[in-house]
């Protein structure tokens, strides 16, 4: 089957479905690749550069859909490609199927399949896939860039021969995919970073990422379905907007990333925030094409507020790196279709009782099949919340160890006591000749206690082939016996001497072996 | 010489053991420690033999030669893989003596004992044969189960504990009937009873229980050789008895404190009794290959290996000693953590790395090395499983919660080096195989390493 990759027809969208790199996959797969010319132009891909990798080059996008069974793009399938569908032909792209009902029906009027990569479920087995992911993360990374660019500032403190230069204050709202990677790239760059969520399970991530959590005082879980969010209460809200009011000041930089899945973007940073941050601060609003996190956003425009906050409001981030974010997209696409060729013979076949290809397939022969049926695997498993133990108060502390000595302590002298009677007990019966050897045993073994106690873990083999050697010692009894008259006795004995000399030699010798074996480095 | 001479040099012996048991505190006096153990043996049995109590035979020189050949001849042969065999054979040899110098001490008592004497000899004798009879089977058990001769799983028979009881009951009941001049049938009796009860307890205990079992044995050989003394008057029998006795006892109490179990509990037998109600893992092990396994070395700063039976069963060592040397060579930090329980023999590991000459300061102890897991870059994990098991500390329902483990999976990535899909020796499942950072590397340890090796930069 042949994949056919056009160029993209939206204005500012410089990335490309397929790479060189992905065609060679691909390729290997069994398929055969065809790009329109200049697919790969705007994103660093030269025609030539996919010839390289043995892809043929289509003159015309027309030409292009006519040829390919398998169609991947970046932004859909806008209404002047509708024409070129037919039937069977199978096309992976991002589709928002959720508004985009009127292409569905183009898609089953044509008897075309449509597999939407924002429908891929998020779950473990399909990351490799989640192109939402793989573009998110890049978006928090250019979020922080153009952050940087509007910046007037260092984002790490300096102190120079010059002056000291305070660090920058970064404020990210929303620790998704997005959110982590503007905090990671923002603390890389030396910033004090912040993150709030209205996930607290997210903390952790978040901190993982070497920002501090703001934590919010509120007994409310905001995790919705997925791993994403979900709409919160009016009284949460007001405390959130509390909570900004006494960061916004401080702030530098906020990057607000917050969307809910089928929802216009919440609106966390309204106005009222804006004109409390000081002049030349940065708001970068990630959710512009959802209506924006803040109530100053303009869609694909920077704008200056009247306190002179820079406002961006670019909804592009990933197009602006298309080198990068065509690789990972074209990745995406790649494990998607290995994923649709189980044979790897290069055939696609849509095996709809996989959660995966169920969920993102949306139009299948004919039929509109989205919203998908619920995934089985959960996304998130919930972690049981752990126990804590309360907290203790020094003196309970105090107490408890003081209670804890006391217990060792009653613990020794009732050994000592215990020991002691046994010992009265023996000396009382036991005659003199039987307590020499006594007392010599009971040192022996308190010496022995003590020594090994000391020997080091990883001498623990030597230091059991040496006691089995100096066990061997039992031969000094053989040896007292060996004289005998009575015959049975003699042979045991000398049965004793022979292999108590065997213990003694070899232990003896093999532990000098592996101790020969330690080496320093 | 006469017999206070040889009271002098026993003190002197018993003083070179005592050393050289402490010399192995670390690695450097160690190799200096077993020379005082040697020097120690050689004046004690030099003076035994040259005192006044024997006279030399022909057939003692005979005895002596040939063990001792035997003994190098073992010394040198053994592989470092099979030492917990031959630390388990050894064990045979010191119960059988401890048997037949308890039965000739019966058939040829010592003259001239007082009536309360006479009883604590015999209290002595029956003692000994009895510690020395339950080591004989319980070592020759041990060692067929590690050599692989007999299968490693544990023998359950129905009502073992109560079988375990009665043949103790029994032999203290012959005991009775012993002291009370019922005949040397009796001792013969328990001898026999002794016999099988030492193998039917180590029979009931499982492969990875085994460093627990061959340590105990230890200990045991240690007080056969301590009641020996008692029964021959014999001090320096009394204090290296007790030393080898101790020696044993601390390591099985070490071994069960690694496994967060109770020594009862092991000795008895039988692995998960109290039925569990472990937590059913979610998530998919993801497979990795060679050749991405190589990537992620090269990438890697920090390297964590953390071996366990299964690079024994392979003979991984070698592998794993050059990819160490290649790395380090590279300026990586790579080491080792070692669980007290990895392996089948208490510091097992170690002495295996040793031989292929991995240097001792990299390979570091479970306390050592937990707390830097969260900043390595990669754990590889060696044919171990229940010593990686974070279930051990999340979930409270498993059969293994609360025994201290290897946090391997707090490192930014964990690749397992597994044969195949199946679980560990508990039978539980490991969720470290399900997380996110984790890969599986299938396939034979060795060969795995030696691609690895060979795809290194």
């Amino acid at each position: 089957m042949k994949v056919g990759c056009p160029k993209e027809l939206l204005a500012d969208e410089k990335r490309v479905a397929m790479t060189p790199d992905s065609a060679r996959q691909l390729i290997k797969l069994g398929y055969e690749c065809v790009v329109e010319t200049g697919a790969g132009q705007d994103a660093g891909f030269a025609d030539a550069l996919y010839e390289e990798a043995g892809v043929t080059i289509a003159k015309t996008a027309a030409g292009l859909w006519k040829q390919s069974d398998i169609v991947v793009k970046v932004r859909g399938v806008i209404k002047k490609e509708e024409k070129h569908l037919r039937a069977d032909q199978t096309v992976i792209s991002l589709f928002w199927p959720g508004q985009n009902a009127d292409l569905l029906d183009s898609f089953k009027a044509a008897g075309a399949n449509a597999i939407a990569m924002d429908m891929v479920p998020r779950i473990s087995r399909a990351q490799k896939m989640d192109a939402l992911s793989s573009m998110a993360n890049i978006a928090g990374y250019r979020a922080v860039i153009e952050a940087g660019n509007q910046f007037g500032r260092f984002f790490t403190g300096q102190i120079t021969a010059a002056g000291k230069v305070p660090p920058a204050k970064v404020l990210v709202i929303g620790a998704g995919v997005a959110g982590l990677a503007a905090i990671g790239t923002a603390t890389s760059l030396g910033a004090i970073v912040r993150a709030f969520d209205v996930r607290p399970e997210v903390a952790e991530q978040i901190e993982s990422m070497g920002a501090d959590f703001l934590m919010l005082e509120f007994e409310e879980d905001g995790s919705g379905e997925g791993g994403y969010a979900k709409p919160a209460s009016p009284e949460f809200i007001e405390k959130e907007m509390a909570l900004f009011r006494q960061q916004a000041p401080e702030i530098d930089i906020v990057i607000t990333t917050a969307l809910i899945p089928g929802r216009p973007a919440p609106k966390l940073w309204p106005a009222e925030m804006v004109a409390l941050m000081k002049p030349g601060s940065v708001v970068v609003d990630l959710a512009a094409e959802q209506g924006g996190n803040c109530d100053l956003t303009v869609p694909n425009q920077v704008v200056t507020s009247d306190n002179g906050v820079t406002i961006v409001g670019y909804t592009d981030f990933p197009s602006r790196m298309a080198s990068q974010s065509s690789t990972l997209y074209a990745t995406n696409i790649r494990h998607m279709l290995d994923d649709l060729t189980p044979e790897k013979d290069g055939q696609v076949t849509i095996n709809m009782e996989d959660d995966v290809i169920r969920g993102a397939t949306v139009v299948h022969a004919g039929e509109i099949t989205y919203p998908p049926p619920a995934p089985k695997v959960q996304a998130i498993g919930k972690a049981p919340a752990p126990e804590k133990p309360p907290e203790l108060t020094p003196e309970e502390k105090a107490a408890q160890e003081a209670a804890a000595h006391r217990k060792a302590g009653r613990q020794q002298i009732g050994l000592l006591v215990g020991g002691g009677l046994f010992m009265l007990l023996v000396g009382a019966y036991a005659p003199a000749s039987f307590m020499q050897h006594f007392i010599v045993f009971a040192l022996s073994c308190f010496v022995g206690f003590q020594v090994i106690w000391n020997v080091s873990h990883a001498l623990h083999t030597p230091l059991m082939a040496v006691t089995n050697a100096i066990s061997g010692i039992i031969i000094l009894g053989a040896l007292l016996q060996i004289g005998s008259s009575n015959g049975i006795v003699m042979i045991l004995a000398s049965i004793s001497v022979l292999i108590a000399t065997i213990n003694i030699v070899g232990g003896f010798m093999v532990t000098r072996r592996m101790l020969a074996m330690f080496q320093k480095s | 010489m006469t017999a206070n001479i040889v009271t002098a040099i026993y003190i002197a012996a018993s003083v070179l053991f005592i050393l050289s048991l402490g010399g192995l505190s670390n690695q450097e006096s160690a190799k200096r420690a077993v020379w005082f153990g040697i020097v120690g043996m050689a004046l004690a049995v030099g003076a035994t033999i040259f005192g006044p109590q024997v006279t030399i035979s022909g057939i003692l020189i005979i005895m002596i030669a040939v063990g001792s050949v035997i003994g190098l001849v073992v010394a040198r042969r053994v592989e470092m893989t099979g030492m917990p065999q031959l630390v388990a054979a050894l064990h045979t040899f010191v119960g059988l003596a401890a048997v037949f110098i308890g039965i000739n001490s019966e058939l040829a008592p010592p003259s001239g004992l007082t009536s309360t004497e006479k009883i604590i000899h015999e209290v002595e004798v029956f003692l000994g044969v009895f510690i020395g009879a339950v080591t004989t089977t319980g070592s020759i058990v041990a060692f067929a189960k590690l050599a692989g001769i007999m299968d490693g799983k544990p023998l359950t028979l129905p009502g073992r504990n109560i079988l375990n009881l009665i043949a103790v009951a029994a032999c203290i009941w012959l005991g009775f009937m012993y002291l009370n001049h019922a005949g040397i049938w009796t001792l013969y009796l328990m001898t026999a009873i002794a016999l099988i009860f030492g193998a039917h307890l180590v029979m009931a205990i499982g492969g990875a229980d085994m460093p627990v079992v061959v340590s105990m044995l230890n200990s045991y050989s240690g007080w056969a050789a301590a009641a020996t003394g008692f029964l021959l008057g014999n001090d320096l029998l009394i204090v290296t008895g007790a030393l080898v006795g101790a020696s044993g006892a601390i390591l099985s109490y070490i071994m069960c404190r690694a496994m967060n179990r109770n020594f009862l509990s092991v000795i008895l037998g039988g692995w998960g009794t109290a039925t569990s109600s472990a937590q059913e893992v979610e998530g998919e092990m993801i497979a990795t290959d060679v050749a991405s396994v190589a990537a992620d070395l090269a990438d890697a700063q920090e390297i964590v290996f953390v071996p366990g039976y299964g690079m024994a069963v392979a003979q991984a060592q070698g592998a794993v000693s050059e990819i160490t040397r290649r790395l380090r060579a590279q300026g990586k930090n790579v080491r080792f953590a070692i669980h007290p329980v990895a392996g089948r023999l208490p510091g097992h590991m170690n002495v295996l790395l040793a031989e292929a000459k991995v240097p001792y300061d990299i390979v570091l102890e479970m306390d050592e090395i937990n707390d830097d897991f969260p900043t390595t870059d990669i754990v590889i994990v060696l044919g171990a499983n229940d010593i990686v098991n974070p279930a051990a500390q999340d979930d409270p329902g498993s059969p293994i919660a609360g025994m201290p483990v290897l946090e391997a999976w707090k490192a930014r990535q964990v690749i397992i080096s597994k044969r195949g899909q199946g679980r560990g020796y508990s039978g539980i499942e490991n969720p470290l195989f399900f997380k996110d950072n984790s890969r599986m590397l299938y396939g034979d340890a060795k060969s795995s390493l030696d691609q690895i090796l060979s795809s290194l930069p």
